[in-house]
């Protein structure tokens, strides 16, 4: 019998996947550093009520435009003289949530629209593919400032207008890793073993097709933040008198010849998450081996 | 795992496989007249503009226990072939009979994936990346709702020569090649099929591991009672093998015949080439002219009449004209080929003369 | 190569066509009824009636979209509520404003990428190369809403030196190759092309990276070919990725200006978008959009009929 071949057999490495990606992780500095910035941002704004910090809506008609580093607002006051401190982390919770939101939405359904135009194929795939292709047609500011204008300002409004931009990419980016996939024989024999469609999809395709998409799905999230807070910049994203970065950066604009910084405060806050965001997502895809 | 084990539990599994109907006269898989075209899309509004002409017209049989080998040049149809046999492919004509029910009427798909089962080249390929090698190879008997996939998956493990202990949670990416296309013939046989496709099973693996795989193979058959289709390039390996050969040009079957009468005459013009671009281990024996000159021809396009004429050394006006039909050689044990200069009847100069070759 | 051209243009017109379904669509999805916005308050329901016929409101969606798309292939784009005035000549004065933004920041962008990153991709790994990838993560990481503001802060505030609003002197509308007007365009010019420099950059890096390890250039260096030389080949085949990647972010500069255009009160598309949104003006809103998206599908074609004319290998698909 031919049983010698499985001697020679590599010493077994249980560590899964996930371990392997985790100790890469741990092993980048910048990566680290980032997602400690990133979950700064993301605890402080949630628990934003318990940091002592002041009333982020309570203006005072003498206390307006103080500049940073005055005694009892560490970081000025607004045009309305509320303290921009709490503003700003106060700021982080809309605009954390309509930044990184939509993309989560998006991963949704972009990855089960690709999933299911990669494995179908066909005219299915033709009629979700160019559907796709027409959204392509609109550079994604213009497209998502069509809609939220259209649609007029609002968080829900925002929410739909920049989850419609973010589809069309990831459902691209889906249908190309799964149609890859599609062609590899271990789906055939999956299928020769006579498991349904779903069953193929759910058990070899999902696993294999999902840290690619979500790989990009990541390097989206700067993108939809800058877009999100942009939109409220405009005026046609989150109301007033709710703090948010972009909106604050636009009610401040006017006080540039008053107090500079001040005014630039909000938008610092937009650049250094974006930043972050860039970062952890080029550290994840190095550390996810995922190649464009 | 001791040898009664083993056989307990093969016992087991053809009992949970699907039954013999047909008896041991009626052959396993009868194919007539299978056509697959492809269509070539292209054009302005993406319209089919030519049709891949992959399989056309093949019929052939395979009998209970034996093991059929299919050659040909890359391109001429064997793993479409394959594809049409197990259903991953739809054919658009002909008839596939397994153990005297047709596919599609008395058998549908999914109890044909019972009985029919098969491997594939890439062994890297044919294994998801993110199961373990367990997980699988239990997954088509999960499918199938089979009794204890994993026992299942373990005793097959055990059968083709890998230690569940040390293997069954490992990664595909985490064993050798050979060790791979094991795992793929375990998974293959978890379902109990009864007959097995095996395309270019072998092709890719060094040829010490290669022979190893063949053993292994041959012995699975005699146990588990299977049936093979062995589609290769390699003729030595066929040879090795295979009981009967089926020879392939350009989606038709032009030879097919046991594989002691083929290895000592080939009847067929392009078979002959074939053999004769086999290296040989005899120094004196060197390959002076090339046996088959220039590409095969465009399976989109292929030539009239026989498809062989364009590369033939025998070609004929009738060559051109009309296409060879299988014929059987008298007293060659069920040698056919499909060829006019076997016909003396076909109008050929040089029909049913043996002092061309 | 015509036939290339031919075949890719007729690709276009689906596009181009679910382009106009979504641009009508956006008129639909707004709330509210479009008439409120042109109707006296105390109009009665049959002078509202009488407004909505006339409009051709009142008719099914297809027959509104086949009336549109109508006058629209004569150069019909409707009035705009807010001014009267036609939108066609609206949106044509505008974006020839936006064009010369994003032209010129295109300008500065392309060279200043292209350098940076075929530095980067020559000297891969070392610290000039972590420098321009610093350079570009931050380049695509800014805010460039927020950029214009710090620079205007900057430049305009502080230093004095530059002007921050409007395309010339005293809110000039019409734009001039003067000097006067070319100082207005110094800031919004230099803010947008900062996230193509990123961008171009990034790719250039990539791509002359991959190319320097490919085997033929070892090829190159080994029939003894000089350096200079061998970059050139190198150019040749990075040229067609790079120039796609280019005119794509003219494309995009055009359509994605329009909150620097709000920055800087640039009197372009951007700005009429942003007049036509807050006036509720939805054939304006409609109309810019259509054009932008127009001329962004009209880049794709270019590009990629400018890759196939560089690249042998695209035309064969």
């Amino acid at each position: 019998m031919a049983i010698a071949e499985t001697i020679d057999a590599a010493p077994a490495q249980r560590s899964g996947y996930w371990a392997g990606v985790a100790s890469r992780l741990r092993r980048d500095p910048v990566t680290m550093i980032c997602l400690a910035v990133l979950a700064l941002l993301i605890l402080s704004a949630i628990f934003a009520p318990f940091l002592g910090l002041q009333d982020p809506y309570k203006g005072s008609m003498i206390a307006r435009l103080k500049p940073i580093g005055t005694p009892g607002h560490p970081l000025g006051t607004d045009e309305q003289g509320r303290d921009m401190l709490a503003r700003l982390i106060y700021g982080g919770r809309l605009t954390l949530f309509i930044g990184l939101m939509p993309v989560v939405l998006a991963f949704f359904v972009g990855s089960i629209l690709g999933i299911v135009a990669g494995y179908a194929g066909g005219m299915v795939n033709t009629v979700i593919m160019r559907t796709v292709d027409v959204f392509f047609a609109f550079p994604s500011v213009l497209l998502a400032i069509a809609i939220s204008g259209a649609l007029g300002a609002g968080i829900v409004n925002s929410l739909v207008s920049l989850t419609i931009v973010f589809i069309p990419p990831l459902t691209r980016v889906a249908e190309a890793v799964t149609s890859g996939v599609r062609s590899l024989d271990y789906i055939d024999a999956a299928r020769a073993s006579g498991a349904s469609a779903l069953t193929v999809i759910r058990v070899h395709v999902i696993g294999n097709v999902l840290s690619p998409i979500f790989v990009y799905a990541t390097s989206l999230t700067s993108v939809c933040m800058i877009l999100a807070a942009g939109l409220s910049f405009l005026g046609i994203g989150v109301r007033p008198p709710e703090p948010e970065w972009g909106l604050m950066l636009n009610t401040l604009r006017s006080a540039i010849y008053v107090n500079p910084w001040l005014s630039a405060l909000p938008g610092l806050m937009i650049f250094i998450t974006s930043l972050c965001l860039n970062l952890v997502s080029d550290g994840v895809r190095s550390a996810m081996n995922v190649h464009d | 795992m001791s040898m009664t084990d083993t056989l307990h539990d093969t016992a087991a599994q053809t009992a949970e496989g699907l039954p013999d109907k047909g008896g041991p006269a009626q052959p396993l898989l009868i194919v007539k007249d299978m056509q697959k075209y492809f269509p070539v899309r292209g054009g302005i509004f993406g319209r089919t503009q030519a049709m891949v002409q992959a399989v056309d017209g093949v019929s052939f049989e395979v009998k209970k226990g034996e093991t059929l080998g299919i050659v040909g040049e890359s391109g001429c149809g064997k793993s479409t072939t394959a594809r049409l046999l197990i259903g991953l492919t739809e054919k658009d004509s002909g008839e596939i009979i397994f153990d005297g029910q047709g596919v599609g009427d008395s058998l549908n798909l999914r109890d044909l994936r019972r009985g029919v089962q098969m491997v594939f080249q890439d062994s890297y390929a044919s294994l998801n990346p993110r199961l373990t090698i367990e997980e699988s190879i239990a997954f088509g008997a999960r499918v199938q709702g089979l009794s204890d996939p994993i026992g299942r998956a373990h005793s097959l493990m055990e059968r083709v020569g890998l230690a569940p202990e040390r293997f069954a949670q490992r990664y595909p990416h985490e064993v050798s090649g050979g060790q791979r296309q094991r795992i793929n013939i375990a998974r293959a046989l978890a379902m109990s099929p009864r007959l097995v496709v095996l395309d270019e099973a072998v092709s890719a693996l060094d040829k010490s591991v290669e022979a190893q795989v063949l053993n292994l193979l041959a012995d699975l058959r005699e146990e588990f009672g299977l049936t093979y289709i062995f589609i290769s390039h390699d003729l030595n390996v066929v040879r090795y093998i295979s009981d009967r050969i089926l020879v392939m040009y350009l989606g038709e079957v032009v030879e097919v015949g046991p594989v002691v009468s083929i290895w000592e005459d080939q009847a067929h013009p392009y078979t002959r080439s074939l053999f004769s671009a086999m290296p040989s281990m005899d120094p004196e024996n060197r390959t002076k002219t090339p046996p088959l000159t220039g590409d095969p021809p465009n399976p989109i396009n292929p030539p009239s009449g026989c498809r062989f004429h364009t590369r033939c050394r025998f070609v004929d006006t009738v060559c051109k004209e009309k296409a060879p039909a299988l014929r059987e050689l008298p007293g060659r044990g069920g040698h056919c080929a499909a060829c006019h200069l076997h016909d003396p009847d076909s109008g050929h100069d040089k029909a049913g003369r043996e002092d061309i070759w | 190569m015509l036939s290339y051209f031919l075949r890719r243009l007729i690709l276009v017109l689906p596009v181009a066509f679910g382009v106009s379904i979504i641009c009508f669509l956006l008129v639909q999805i707004a709330p509210g009824d479009p008439l409120t916005a042109i109707m006296p308050v105390d109009a009665t329901a049959e002078e509202q009636a009488a407004m909505r016929a006339a409009y051709g409101l009142d008719k099914p969606l297809p027959v509104q979209y086949a009336i549109w798309i109508g006058n629209l292939v004569q150069g019909d784009m409707g009035r705009s509520i807010a001014t009267g005035r036609p939108v066609a000549g609206e949106v044509f004065g505008a974006v020839q404003n936006s064009l010369v933004l994003a032209i010129s920041a295109s300008l500065i962008a392309f060279p200043i990428g292209v350098f940076l990153g075929f530095l980067a991709g020559y000297f891969r790994d070392t610290l000039l190369d972590r420098a321009v990838t610093a350079i570009s993560i931050t380049g695509v990481s800014v805010p460039n809403y927020w950029l214009g503001i710090v620079l205007v802060i900057i430049f305009s505030v502080q230093l004095g030196w530059l002007p921050s609003m409007g395309a010339g002197p005293g809110g000039s509308q019409e734009w001039e190759w003067n000097w006067l007007h070319i100082r207005h365009l110094v800031l919004p010019a230099i803010t947008l092309a900062v996230v193509p420099i990123g961008i171009v950059a990034r790719t250039v890096r990539a791509l002359s990276g991959d190319i320097l390890t490919m085997d033929f250039v070892q090829a190159l260096y080994a029939k003894g070919m000089s350096r200079f030389d061998v970059l050139c080949h190198v150019a040749r085949n990075a040229a067609a990725t790079a120039l796609s990647v280019m005119g794509l972010q003219l494309g995009y500069l055009l359509g994605g200006s329009i909150l620097i255009e709000t920055v800087f009160n640039w009197p372009g598309s951007g700005f009429l978008l942003s007049n036509a949104i807050f006036q509720r003006d939805l054939p304006l809103l409609q109309g810019t959009i259509l054009v932008l998206a127009l001329f962004f599908v009209a880049m794709n074609l270019i590009v990629d009929v400018a890759q196939a004319a560089i690249d042998p290998r695209i035309k064969r698909n």
